[in-house]
């Protein structure tokens, strides 16, 4: 009898093991790009609130590129641009800079409507009393601001999260790729999505309820 | 540094393909939000006024259509019902995806429009000698259509970017023809360059075209 060689083994344990770190540098990108991209998008917020018509003009446009070009599209053009310009960059960092800026172009929308949340005679009062206009953003209207579009802050970065996925694209090996080589390798493609939307589920879930129930009490 | 020669010849001649998915693009995006928009408004009927299993299923496909990456589940009716020996084509995953898709987002906008209606209303609208039907469709739906049509919009241009995840299951629309090309001939920057310019082209076509609409719409 002929000896013949499965190409394909079932799902093991260690398996599993190779799903979570998939899922921890899905966490770790997402985390990094979150961080930087709101840092970089609540300095936009405020350069689009307080740039008027020369930022509507510039920095805009720009932002609203990011928006308007699918993400994926997105992260194959910067993977393909950045050789051209000299820089050699790894799947990873590549996702990072395009993640981030992506960030920050959804946050800067929304810090900027943090920043008109804020009315001007609650500003007025904060300068009279002498503050500073930093500290007036610092004390009154990061605070209140913050506080007025928090919930949706939430939802952008929760977005990025998920959004991370597409990174898979560029062969940086997070959750959605993990599963997608398990797959090949097992054949059973139902258990091992389900394992994988499980954990995007697991995270993404508590967290929009959470933010769902302060805006909530907020409003009251 | 710069010593990479763009190529943009190959690009312009395969432009009228480039296009012609670009309508395909265009098609699935129209066709899964209207599957979506039905969907959405019996999702949230059903998660306002019923109880039981039925219930119980909306509010799954609610929650995992917004709190799972949209690519896994287009992975998930690509591969995952692969367990269950149902194989589909590429341009049904990915119109069954981003039904799916915009649906369980479209379900809580339309959730937050109706709770937007006071009850009051129907009560009126019922003592003046309507019928259910006729308060619905005479005197809720309409004011809910205002409250939702911007969210609508938004989410044809967030359809019209989901539907770029095509390229990861082979489906030739916009993207995936562009990667088609791109790996034939490797100019893999140009094509996705023109290709995201198409895409914000849409884009802005659709933001304009609602716009003029709502002004025709909302005149009074």
């Amino acid at each position: 009898m002929e000896p013949t060689i499965s190409f394909f083994s079932g799902f093991a344990p260690k398996d599993l093991l190779f799903l979570g770190e998939a899922a921890l540098r899905t966490m770790w990108i997402s985390i990094l790009s979150i961080s930087i991209g709101t840092v970089l998008g609540v300095v936009f917020g405020w350069v689009l609130y307080e740039g008027k018509w020369a930022a509507a003009l510039t920095v805009a446009p720009i932002l609203d590129v990011f928006r308007s070009v699918p993400l994926i599209i997105q992260l194959v053009l910067f993977y393909n641009f950045a050789p051209i310009i000299g820089l050699n960059l790894d799947p990873f960092a590549s996702g990072v800079v395009i993640l981030t800026i992506y960030t920050a172009s959804l946050v800067a929308s929304v810090a900027r409507g943090g920043i008109e949340a804020v009315d001007a005679p609650m500003r007025r009062a904060a300068r009279s009393l002498g503050m500073s206009y930093w500290q007036d953003l610092r004390y009154v209207v990061l605070p209140i601001g913050g506080r007025a579009v928090f919930p949706a802050w939430v939802g952008v970065a929760l977005g990025v999260m998920k959004d991370s996925a597409l990174v898979s694209v560029l062969g940086y090996v997070e959750l959605l790729k993990a599963s997608q080589i398990l797959i090949t390798r097992t054949q059973e493609p139902f258990l091992i999505l389900s394992i994988a939307g499980a954990f995007y589920f697991a995270l993404s879930y508590p967290i929009s309820r959470y933010a769902a129930s302060l805006e909530r009490k907020w409003a009251q | 540094m710069f010593d990479y020669n763009f190529h943009w010849r190959p690009v312009m001649k395969s432009l009228p393909d480039l296009l012609e998915a670009a309508l395909l693009t265009l098609q699935v995006a129209v066709l899964a939000m209207i599957l979506g928009i039905v969907i959405g408004l019996c999702l949230a009927l059903i998660r306002l006024h019923m109880r039981g299993p039925l219930l119980w299923l909306a509010s799954t496909w609610v929650e995992l259509a917004r709190n799972t990456p949209a690519l896994f589940q287009l992975f998930f009716f690509g591969f995952g019902l692969g367990s269950f020996g149902l194989h589909l084509s590429p341009y049904m995953i990915v119109l069954m995806g981003l039904t799916f898709n915009c649906a369980g987002y479209l379900a809580e906008n339309f959730r937050g429009g109706f709770q937007a209606i006071p009850d009051t209303q129907i009560r009126a609208s019922r003592s003046l000698g309507m019928n259910a039907w006729q308060a619905y469709t005479r005197i809720v739906i309409p004011q809910v259509f205002r409250i939702v049509y911007h969210p609508i919009t938004n989410q044809m241009v967030w359809a019209v970017l989901m539907s770029s995840l095509g390229m990861l299951v082979g489906f030739r629309e916009l993207s995936g023809e562009t990667q088609f090309f791109a790996s034939r001939t490797f100019r893999i920057f140009e094509y996705f360059a023109v290709t995201a310019v198409i895409y914000y082209v849409i884009v802005k076509l659709i933001l304009g075209a609602s716009r003029l609409l709502a002004t025709r719409l909302f005149r009074y």
